[in-house]
């Protein structure tokens, strides 16, 4: 009787009773609906001045993130050795290496071009903020890779940055000559970090849609 | 409040839209970069330059080992002496006024460089090696004062000490029982037996490796090859890498820091110098990224963007003057 019920739950239209308006679930819909309808996640139609090389740098810090994140997870999978003694090995930590420099060339194209569009107008603060954070993060990402890499750069990094990290206090907690820290810090819980945070930026940006030009008519001054 | 999704059809009212495919754009920025990225892969590989170990160390320069290992005896290198985390040597933790959390947090991550380093060690190779164990116990029954005048003696002879067959020679004279100690050690050290026993400490599985990092950091070999590198901290050695290779050209700020006044400088400003640059380093790159963050709310930071005439570049289509009506917005 009960799976008759939850049937006939789901047949139900849209409307809703009293009951279903205490539905926390029915809420979170409703609201995911409002403020991020399909048509503005994924529009067809964009405003014509958007027709500049400037809006590609983003979509390129996209798609260099996703290689950054698949050789990364084919790095991780085989283990922080392997990549030092097999020409596979080898040629997926290029891959990865090369990938992480072409995501930071162009989030920092990103980064000055939305700075020289003034793209937090109109209630886009928070989009620029998270952005910060995440170039913050990414800084921090590369760097435990750098210390990942089980070669003499990391040896050398790594005793070079814990005068830094200790004379500031945070050495205590982020060893950074502890490999198995900095491993688990650079595979899961930073890619996660920025992962997340890439994701939010977009759905804001997404959500709001691209700024307007810089003193057109309905939009604030920078 | 307004819901975002009728937010952006008034903000749009009135703005020509035009057809734009957001995914194939992107389809087409991973193929372009995994093609840029699979050539530079496969054409310029990259870097890898094999680690140090504590036996190509003790291998390769015998003397800069054994004077280490008997500066840890001595307390006089950097580990011994450096403070928090590692230990309590006073006043040697960073400070900006009243600003020290190096001596906050104290000692979380122990390191005693004598023991750790030479003594136990050699303790665990004293286990067959009568006269070692002999010499490690006159060595510890020993007198403060009298391990002073052996380890003075000791070191100044080193200065002058030769290398036959790896072995570290000094010219005769009173050193108590540290020649057996340090020749053993070296020895343990050219097998690569100490790059095992500075990391088992008791465990079975071990990552973390702060204490040989340490040790091979205090002599001098290492940091020869990373001069040589172009790694060091005076070299912008942060942000650099091994070879011809891009390093991590993103933290140029950091490093610019170390190459200026008064990080650069002893007397200093304002209480800023090369003993605390770390911490104020530290300090001001914190301080600017939240000015980063924060540009959309400080008058002039933000106000730049509508003085300088790049965003006429980026939005020339929307800004060239137009010979009919304008139907901008």
């Amino acid at each position: 009787m009960e799976v008759k019920a939850t049937m006939s739950e789901t047949t139900k239209p849209a409307t809703t009773t009293a009951g279903e308006s205490q539905s926390w679930t029915l809420r979170a819909r409703q609201a995911v609906e409002r403020n991020l309808p399909m048509d503005h996640l994924l529009p067809d139609r964009q405003p014509y001045y958007i027709g500049s090389w400037v809006y590609v740098f983003g979509v390129i810090t996209i798609a260099t993130l996703v290689w950054v994140i698949v050789s990364g997870v084919v790095l991780s999978f085989f283990g922080p050795q392997w990549w030092h003694d097999s020409n596979v090995g080898r040629f997926f930590n290029s891959l990865h290496y090369w990938s992480v420099q072409l995501f930071f060339v162009f989030m920092v194209l990103h980064l000055w071009g939305q700075y020289f569009m003034a793209g937090w107008r109109d209630g886009r603060a928070a989009t620029w903020m998270i952005g910060v954070v995440i170039f913050g993060i990414s800084i921090l990402t590369a760097f435990t890779g750098y210390l990942s890499q089980q070669n003499f750069a990391a040896q050398f990094v790594a005793l070079n940055a814990k005068d830094a990290m200790n004379g500031a206090g945070i050495g205590v907690f982020f060893n950074v000559l502890n490999f198995g820290q900095m491993y688990g810090l650079h595979v899961m819980l930073l890619p996660i970090g920025v992962t997340f945070l890439v994701v939010a930026h977009i759905v804001m940006v997404r959500a709001r849609g691209v700024v307007k030009p810089i003193d057109a008519e309905g939009g604030a001054r920078p | 409040m307004r819901p975002m999704g009728a937010t952006q059809e008034a903000y749009y009212r009135g703005v020509r839209m035009v057809p734009y495919d957001l995914v194939k754009e992107l389809m087409l920025a991973m193929a372009g970069i995994g093609v840029v990225a699979v050539l530079f892969a496969a054409f310029l590989s990259s870097p890898d330059v094999a680690p140090v170990t504590i036996a190509t160390w003790s291998q390769s320069d015998p003397i800069d080992f054994v004077t280490t290992a008997t500066g840890e005896l001595s307390g006089s290198t950097t580990s011994a002496g450096y403070g928090q985390p590692y230990n309590s040597t006073p006043d040697v933790a960073q400070s900006w006024g009243p600003i020290s959390p190096q001596a906050w947090f104290g000692i979380r991550i122990p390191v005693d460089s004598a023991n750790a380093f030479v003594i136990e060690p050699l303790q665990r190779a004293s286990f067959s090696n009568t006269d070692l164990g002999t010499s490690l116990s006159t060595w510890q029954n020993a007198s403060a004062d009298q391990q002073a005048k052996w380890l003075d003696a000791y070191t100044t002879a080193l200065a002058d000490a030769t290398v036959t067959d790896g072995k570290v020679a000094v010219a005769a004279g009173t050193y108590g029982p540290l020649p057996v100690m340090m020749s053993n050690l070296l020895g343990v050290a050219q097998s690569g037996g100490l790059d095992g026993l500075l990391v088992i400490n008791g465990r079975f599985y071990q990552t973390d490796y702060t204490q040989p990092l340490l040790f091979m950091g205090d002599g001098g070999y290492l940091d020869s090859l990373a001069t040589q590198a172009n790694l060091t901290g005076d070299l912008w050695g942060m942000m650099n890498e091994t070879g011809q290779y891009p390093g991590q050209t993103w933290l140029w700020l950091y490093t610019m820091w170390y190459q200026v006044p008064p990080f650069t400088s002893d007397t200093g400003f304002l209480g800023v110098n090369a003993g605390n640059a770390d911490l104020v380093v530290i300090i001001l790159m914190t301080a600017l990224t939240i000015v980063l963050a924060l540009v959309p709310f400080i008058p002039i930071l933000r106000d730049i963007p509508r003085w300088l005439p790049i965003h006429r570049l980026i939005w020339r289509q929307y800004y060239r003057p137009r010979k009919s009506a304008p139907t901008r917005v």
